[in-house]
């Protein structure tokens, strides 16, 4: 519930913060109604549509309206996927516009104890801090490695979460040892020819739970005649903040990372993660205030690419021999890497240069699985509809396996897999791990 | 507000799953496409069958409460913005297509059925819908068939009206009415499925509807010609159409809105050039062989300045898709558009595009035009901003002067996109007194207690005539 006061302080807020040229762009043409996954699966209400949160921010401006819980209830539900951005003809960025008022909402707003209690773990504590992260996972791979994992599913200690987060404790990588996360290469050769220097942003889970998927994505750079450096200042990207109301954390992250790339001499800064990326790319957005950051936020994300894109740009697919066993595979896109970096051909290029295997192209693809970041967690029976939705049209493909380009959406591809019992049959991969088995072969 | 009374009549109807009168629902009917209007009605309900659409208008008809029927709120003369209240009726449960009958060449669909669904399933089965409105991809088949909708397509094959062919509606009453058939001649009485195109949900609900449909063409070609000049683009289109070529989309977009359509598409379009057609034939290929190189030959002769065909289908997509963005593109200029949707009889149109630039040069504003040159249909779409007054009354001015100009060149003020609300003050330029009373009359007859879509095509007060300097 949001009491009286704290709504007319969020009032306020919007009249203050709200970027009402950006509101007023929107013309309502209704153009990004079929894209919005939350529009068509909540039978076509406008409340939880684009135009609708739109029109909803932009009344609480005018002061039509003060947000009540019915309006908090259609920003919450949004996925934040940005479907609706790139098929706005005006370009409208929802995207910021959600993020302000989500911001706003939680400045203003008590949380409940136990809600403040994981919010301040999970924003202040554990994110920025890469150690953390470490030990949080090293935590898990204890967990895993000591049979304890073992028993508590015996006791079924699990079946008192919530269903889908239990299942997703199964699908969780394997995660390494403290030793392999602490020791990380801070500069590699390039393998052959080399064409360019870059740097590589790993990432705070990227790092740590997906540790493999980093070490094949620097792996493929090197192929590519990549020289790396990994500065060990760089920090976690701040999307999870940025999206969930903690836009000052976000800021922090945003300057350290900043601080940390630009003096490197180098042609691009490559990310593996479209969560990541996306909120990256965006940082000019973020510290566009802020006189002292905002050109150094220019530069720094004129330089972000995605894995994919460099390894085409250079011909990566055409110079390294790609093959596999033969078998079908899919493309899941990760929603902020196609929607806010753009990157929606690149992945499929090289897919469809892997010889032995059959590329097959599933239906809305490009639509969100309902992992959106913690939504699955937060609002977890709505990114089930979703996901149940996905895995219709995986099934459809007849795919053994599900690329990504996310470790978001490869856990909940995972889980997918996992809820519908296909385990023995499927999997989910992340597509440099895919390009790096293909190299093996190939 | 709704009485308790109505309002639990409309539950028990629709069960309470489908009413809502929450602020934030009733918010998110408050407006549609149009600029500048706004206003919450009391409730919104969403109708499962047409059995419960009878049943609510005649509780609605008993209380005198106000239905606006909507279907995605596209339009562009706040025909949807309840602004005297009452319930927003919504189709979303009733979207199916009920048939599609290959025999007739007939498809029978509900009114809340998407514009671009219906063409890809007839298109499946090789059969041809033309009427696409470029909101086609979330316009509605009740939204089209009360706006009588236009589209590209809409020089050689019509408009929507043309592919009506029989309607199921509910009228003020609660009556339930079917008119036409699957017939290619009827001529038994009045013909109330031409009076209920267009009506703007001011004369019943519409609750399932026959269209028309054709083989589709075997042959499609694509061209984009550029120009340097804006009169030998308009030139082009009248001679076209002189030479007896009817080609099926024959489309204008000057420099402002190409430009804001690239920033959009990215597709490569030209922003150097002071105006394009997108210009298409189809049909047997070596009819549409033969049209598509005599029209290229017409344009060289007019001056154009580059032809380009379009290489694949893909291609021709693209240009398609991004003539469709126009109108949404041109909003990336400024606050608020407002467009306007004035028709003049094709030989005019030279004149017609002429006259505008005048009148955007003498109030100083941004106008960007475009439009389906070959139905004699311009949209010129001003960028401005509401918030700033002074402004707004050389628009309105601008706009007064462009429909004056319309009417005196044998045209209308309105093609395709409606009176409405918006364009109610000017209705009585293009019909006179007598063609008003006409119309009420029929209003009247109608709905004697006035609940359909109150405030809609009838103004209380006709707009003062400007008077044009010349
Ligand atoms: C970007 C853009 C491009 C456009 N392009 C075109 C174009 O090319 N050509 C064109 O002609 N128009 C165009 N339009 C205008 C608009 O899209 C059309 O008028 C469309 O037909 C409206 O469909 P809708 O489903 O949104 O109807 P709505 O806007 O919801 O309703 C339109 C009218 O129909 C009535 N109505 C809806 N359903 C019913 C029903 N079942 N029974 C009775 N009355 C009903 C409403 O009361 C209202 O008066 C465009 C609009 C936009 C925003
Ligand atoms: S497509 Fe853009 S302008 Fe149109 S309704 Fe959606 S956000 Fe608004
Ligand atoms: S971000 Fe995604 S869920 Fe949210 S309004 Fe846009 S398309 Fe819909």
């Amino acid at each position: 519930m949001t009491t009286v006061e704290e709504q007319a302080k969020i009032q306020e807020q919007f009249k203050a913060r709200m970027d009402e040229n950006e509101l007023l762009n929107c013309m309502r043409c209704g153009f990004c109604l079929p894209s919005c996954p939350t529009y068509i699966e909540s039978g076509f209400k406008e409340s939880h549509s684009p135009r609708g949160r739109i029109a909803l921010m932009k009344a609480v401006v005018d002061g039509l309206f003060e947000p009540d819980d019915d309006f908090e209830r259609s920003l919450d539900l949004c996925l934040g996927c940005r479907a609706c951005e790139p098929v706005c003809p005006s370009g409208v960025n929802y995207g910021h516009l959600l993020e302000e008022a989500r911001d706003i909402i939680n400045q203003n707003k008590k949380h409940s104890l136990p809600a403040r209690v994981v919010r301040k773990t999970v924003f202040e504590g554990l994110f920025p801090h890469q150690n953390r992260m470490r030990s949080l996972t090293g935590l898990l791979g204890f967990y895993q490695r000591s049979g304890l994992q073992t028993f508590a599913r015996r006791i079924h200690f699990l079946g008192l979460l919530p269903e889908n987060l239990a299942t997703m404790e199964k699908v969780l990588p394997k995660v390494p040892t403290m030793k392999e996360m602490k020791n990380r290469p801070e500069h590699l050769p390039a393998l052959g020819q080399q064409v360019h220097r870059v740097a590589f942003f790993s990432g705070c889970l990227m790092d740590t739970m997906f540790l493999k998927t980093n070490d094949a994505t620097m792996k493929l750079l090197q192929l590519a005649g990549c020289e790396i450096v990994n500065p060990p200042s760089q920090t976690c990207c701040g999307a999870l903040h940025g999206h969930s109301g903690e836009k000052s954390s976000a800021k922090e992250l945003a300057k350290r990372n900043i601080a940390a790339f630009e003096d490197l001499q180098v042609d691009f800064i490559i990310t593996n993660a479209g969560g990541c990326g996306a909120f990256l790319i965006e940082y000019d957005h973020l510290l566009k205030d802020d006189v002292e950051w905002k050109d150094r936020a220019k530069r720094f994300t004129e330089k972000i690419k995605d894995i994919s894109e460099i390894l085409v740009a250079v011909g990566f697919h055409e110079k390294v021999k790609l093959e596999l066993p033969p078998q079908v595979i899919t493309y899941q896109d990760s929603c902020h890497l196609k929607n806010v970096m753009k990157t929606e051909s690149a992945p499929r290029i090289l897919l469809q240069s892997i010889q032995g295997v059959k590329y097959q192209e599933m239906k809305d693809a490009g639509r969100c699985c309902g992992s959106a970041g913690i939504y699955n967690i937060i609002e977890s029976e709505s990114s089930m509809v979703m996901l149940d939705y996905k895995m219709t049209q995986v099934r459809a493909t007849q795919a053994t396996a599900i690329v990504t380009a996310n470790p978001g959406c490869l856990l909940q591809m995972q889980l997918g897999i996992e809820k519908e019992g296909l385990s023995s049959k499927m999997r989910g991969v992340h597509i440099v791990d895919l390009l790096l088995e293909a190299v093996k072969q190939g | 507000m709704l009485s308790n009374e109505v309002k639990q009549k409309l539950i028990n109807i629709v069960t309470e799953e489908n009413f809502a009168d929450s602020k934030t629902e009733r918010l998110v009917y408050s407006y549609d496409a149009t600029p500048n209007f706004q206003s919450l009605p009391d409730a919104v309900v969403s109708p499962r069958n047409t059995i419960e659409v009878s049943e609510i208008v005649k509780l609605c008809n008993e209380h005198k409460v106000p239905i606006v029927p909507r279907g995605s709120g596209t339009n562009l003369c706040a025909g949807t913005c309840p602004t005297q209240g009452g319930i927003v009726l919504l189709f979303k449960h009733m979207n199916k297509i009920l048939e599609i009958d290959e025999e007739n060449l007939t498809v029978t669909v509900q009114p809340g059925l998407i514009t671009l669904d219906l063409i890809n399933a007839v298109e499946e089965k090789g059969l041809f819908y033309p009427p696409d409105p470029s909101s086609m991809k979330i316009s509605t088949i009740g939204g089209n068939i009360n706006e009588n909708s236009g589209g590209l397509r809409g020089l050689k094959y019509g408009v929507t009206r043309d592919y009506v062919i029989a309607l199921e509606a509910v009228l003020p009453n609660g009556d339930l009415i079917r008119t036409g058939g699957k017939l290619a001649k009827d001529v038994a009485g009045y013909d109330l499925t031409r009076l209920l195109v267009g009506s703007e949900g001011t004369l019943g609900i519409i609750t399932e509807a026959t269209l028309k449909l054709i083989p589709i063409p075997e042959a499609r070609k694509t061209m984009l010609v550029h120009y340097h000049d804006l009169a030998a683009a308009a030139k082009s289109v009248s001679k076209i159409i002189a030479n007896k070529i009817i080609p099926a989309t024959l489309e204008f977009l000057d420099q402002p809105t190409l430009k804001v359509v690239e920033d959009f598409a990215r597709i490569g379009l030209p922003t150097d050039v002071e105006a394009v057609l997108l210009i298409e034939q189809d049909g047997p290929l070596e009819v549409v062989e033969r049209d598509i190189k005599k029209i290229a030959e017409i344009c060289q002769q007019e001056q154009a300045v580059s032809v380009k065909i379009a290489a694949s289908e893909t291609e021709a997509d693209a240009l398609r898709t991004a003539r469709r963005a126009a109108l949404s593109a041109v909003a990336r200029l400024a606050p608020t558009t407002i467009l306007e949707d004035a028709t003049v009889p094709r030989s005019e149109i030279a004149n017609m595009v002429k006259a505008i630039n005048e009148i955007t040069e003498k109030y100083q504003l941004t106008i960007c035009t475009f439009g389906h040159a070959g139905d004699g249909n311009l949209h010129p779409t001003c960028a401005t901003d509401s918030r700033n007054h002074e402004e707004m009354e050389r628009v309105e001015k601008a706009f007064a002067e462009i429909f004056e100009k319309a009417i005196e060149l044998g045209g209308t003020i309105t093609g395709e996109h409606g009176v409405g609300e918006m364009k109610a003050p000017y209705l009585e330029w293009k019909l006179k007194k007598e063609g008003i009373a006409a119309m009420k009359a029929i209003k009247q007859a109608f709905d004697p207690n006035n609940i359909m879509n109150p405030g809609k095509v009838f103004a209380k007060e006709t707009r003062k005539r400007v008077v044009v300097a010349r």
